[in-house]
């Protein structure tokens, strides 16, 4: 049977299982949009920025496992994409980004919205292709989908050229692929793991460090069997938030540059590393070359290239962390270690590190507890980059994977808005908190309009303070306290949100914040938040860059009196 | 560790866009390209790139790896250790005169095994093939005479022995 090639497109991304997929339309992929309404099963929420069109996709794949798909036009459509794709590359996210390409006999002539999107992307996708005839689009489809979900996710771009979406082909949609040189290897080898066990089980003071991996290849049981049956505490990096419960005895938090005391001294004092699905990335570590020293290191990833780049390893472990657990837990003895669990459970009693002062200002860490105690630790949170990032890190506890959706390693501020879009859109029933820092909330203001337009009931708190507020703090700490350029002159949030339609209320005091974040949850679809926070709050523990892991900044506005930290539950 | 001289052998997917991936990420991974030559393969479909970078073991095992992971990209061996054939093919157009004639043919000829390949009463171009060292040793020595214009292909290498470098199982983890 002859389709067009924008039908053959939409009769695979159906094929594939895609219900929803975030977009801008424009000249170039004006074809495909007009099929659009032959295909109802494909939602499409319209974005107001391609930027957040990535994005969203990007929320919408973390907390669904499945391939978020994005749509956008030639030349600038086309590379407003390109940020929110780089956050998917580093982050390790499946999506597949579809843009139109002018058509044909017009490519290499520099016409109108053309730019090589193929040789832009290249650096940030894990594949990408131009598809020249609609007789190869549906295996090219295929190929992306597969490509972007399996081994190490990533994402992939399908560039097609105008009238290829207009050209008639059969349809013929491949069962399997057949990529000569892509084989991620999912098992591990048998000799690598023998040594990996023999190493666990003779170790004294071995710690996990779980990352984002564990979450991906949904390996939390056997990492939950890994560390209990042989006794091994485990702490996170910050994608790795919420692969291991925050509530259990054997958790000791998030490591790195933000990282508790605790989970810092822990890795530091160390004979064995066992790294799980991270990359050693240089804010979990630090200065590398002083990243636990004493320990022998085994390292599990899926991607062969992660092992050895930043971190001389021990034992490298190839292959997928569920299928490596697993394995692995058969050859780990049960064993206490209790001497080691407790010195690290004192650490934790001696340097608690998420301690909120008591003061009648309003703290962002407080806010973020109320947050957590409203709604009981059963929302997700999203969130940007910055200050506000590091305090939801802190003060909401994550039992449950992918509860906590962040941009890790690209670090893109106004990833929040349309990252939660994305979440709300994959989990309808759940309650979706984007949390804001003042100055990325202003990057993609504009996704509150997405929002009101498609009634995607997401809860903005934003944390207020007048400030670019991780930048002032460095300023502050690093460069004398000029702050140049960091004071922010912002809009009234709430006249914002009343202009798009949104309820809002502003909160200055410490007894408002329960009832208003009572209220947001209460309204149906969105609402938002205005904290207007403690200016000059800073984030602590923390780890001035190129130094070692070890050496912790304590807030200087606590006394050294121990309060309490994150509590067990 | 100290920085040596690498050759890596790729087999990639004969498809539009493979060179500039490949030099691309060599590129952003911070390591200098010394060459790169490509040609069809003894396998249809697939073409084989020589690569020569200059790093540590450890940082072009990286890189090794980092090339792998293309999806264009069938296979990457670090081929430096091994017994190898290696040679570049280069044209180089040298300043002659009546007097000089004779000794610059007789230098390429007679000491480099190289071809005359055109002679004109001011120049000659000779083609010379061998190993890199073979090829900057001739150049050295017409710089004397006046060099015109070099065009050299990079250094193309395979193993020596019955097997090539795809057949041959290597663990891909160390």
């Amino acid at each position: 049977m002859k389709m067009t090639g924008a039908q053959i497109l939409c009769e695979s991304l159906v094929r594939e299982g895609v219900e929803v997929v975030f977009g801008f339309p424009g000249g170039a992929v004006l074809p495909l949009y007009d099929t659009l309404p032959q295909y109802p099963q494909l939602r499409h929420i319209l974005v107001r920025h391609e930027q957040g069109a990535a994005h969203a996709a990007d929320g919408y794949a973390r907390v669904t496992g499945k391939v978020g798909v994005c749509f956008a036009t030639s030349g600038p459509g086309a590379t407003n994409l390109v940020t929110g794709i780089a956050n998917a590359h580093l982050d390790s996210i499946p999506m597949v980004a579809i843009t139109g390409q002018v058509a044909r006999q017009y490519i290499g002539k520099d016409g109108f919205q053309e730019v090589d999107i193929i040789g832009i992307t290249v650096p940030i996708t894990k594949h990408n292709s131009m598809v020249y005839k609609a007789d190869d689009l549906a295996k090219a489809v295929k190929e992306a989908f597969h490509i972007a979900r399996t081994g190490r996710p990533g994402p992939v771009l399908i560039d097609i050229p105008k009238d290829v979406f207009e050209e008639q082909a059969n349809f013929n949609y491949p069962a399997q692929v057949n990529l000569t040189g892509y084989h991620p290897v999912m098992e591990a080898d048998p000799l690598q793991l023998e040594k990996a066990a023999k190493l666990i089980n003779e170790a004294k003071r071995p710690v996990i460090i779980a990352g984002h991996g564990v979450i991906i290849s949904g390996a939390y049981k056997d990492l939950r069997e890994l560390a209990e049956k042989s006794q091994i505490p485990v702490v996170n990096t910050l994608l790795g938030i919420g692969c291991f419960p925050e509530s259990h005895v054997l958790s000791f938090g998030m490591l790195g540059m933000h990282g508790m005391a605790y989970a810092n001294m822990a890795v530091d004092a160390s004979d064995l590393i066992i790294a799980i699905g991270m990359r050693f990335d240089d804010r979990a570590t630090s200065n590398v070359s002083g990243f636990a020293r004493g320990a022998y290191v085994i390292h599990i990833d899926i991607d062969p290239a992660e092992i050895g780049k930043n971190l001389k390893v021990t034992v490298p472990v190839v292959g997928d962390a569920q299928a490596v657990l697993e394995e692995l837990n058969k050859k780990v003895e049960s064993q206490s270690r209790i001497d080691w669990v407790q010195q690290i459970e004192q650490w934790r009693q001696l340097y608690p590190t998420t301690r909120v002062r008591e003061t009648e200002d309003l703290l962002p860490q407080y806010v973020i507890r109320q947050i957590y105690e409203v709604t009981e630790g059963k929302a997700t949170i999203v969130t940007g980059v910055g200050q506000h990032q590091m305090w939801s890190a802190h003060h909401y506890w994550y039992d449950k994977p992918n509860s906590f959706v962040s941009s890790g390693g690209l670090g893109t501020m106004g990833f929040e808005l349309p990252a939660a879009i994305g979440a709300k859109v994959g989990l309808p029933d759940d309650i979706v908190w984007a949390i804001c820092g003042d100055g990325g909330f202003q990057m993609t203001i504009q996704e509150l309009g997405t929002m009101v337009q498609d009634n995607i009931g997401v809860k903005i708190a934003i944390m207020n303070n007048g400030y670019l507020g991780m930048v002032r703090q460095w300023q502050e700490l690093f460069y004398k306290g000029r702050y140049v350029a960091t004071p922010l002159s912002n809009p009234d949030f709430i006249k914002v949100a009343e202009a798009y339609g949104i309820p809002a209320v502003r909160v200055e005091s410490k007894m408002e914040v329960i009832p208003a974040i009572k209220t947001a949850i209460d309204t149906p679809g969105p609402f938002l938040i205005d904290f207007r926070i403690e200016p000059e709050e800073n984030v602590y523990p923390m780890v001035a860059p190129g130094t070692n892991i070890g050496e912790i900044i304590k807030d200087p506005k606590c006394d050294d009196i121990a309060l309490p930290g994150k509590q067990r539950l | 560790m100290a920085a040596i001289k690498h050759t890596l052998s790729a087999l990639v997917e004969d498809k539009p866009g493979v060179l500039n991936r490949v030099s691309s990420l060599i590129l952003r991974r911070g390591f200098n390209i010394m060459s790169i030559a490509v040609g069809r393969s003894e396998i249809p479909g697939l073409s084989r790139m020589v690569i020569v970078v200059d790093g540590t073991n450890t940082a072009v095992d990286q890189v090794r790896k980092q090339l792998v992971k293309i999806v264009r990209v069938v296979k990457v061996t670090d081929i430096s250790d091994e017994s190898i054939v290696s040679r570049e093919l280069a044209l180089i157009k040298v300043k002659s005169t009546p007097e000089t004639q004779s000794e610059i043919i007789q230098i390429a000829t007679d000491v480099f095994r190289a071809h005359v390949v055109d002679i004109n009463p001011e120049s000659i171009m000779v083609e010379v093939s061998g190993d890199d060292d073979k090829v900057n040793s001739l150049i050295e020595l017409f710089r004397g005479f006046g060099i015109i214009e070099v065009a050299r292909t990079g250094l193309i290498a395979i193993t020596r022995g019955t097997l090539g470098p795809l057949w041959r199982q290597e663990s891909e983890q160390s």
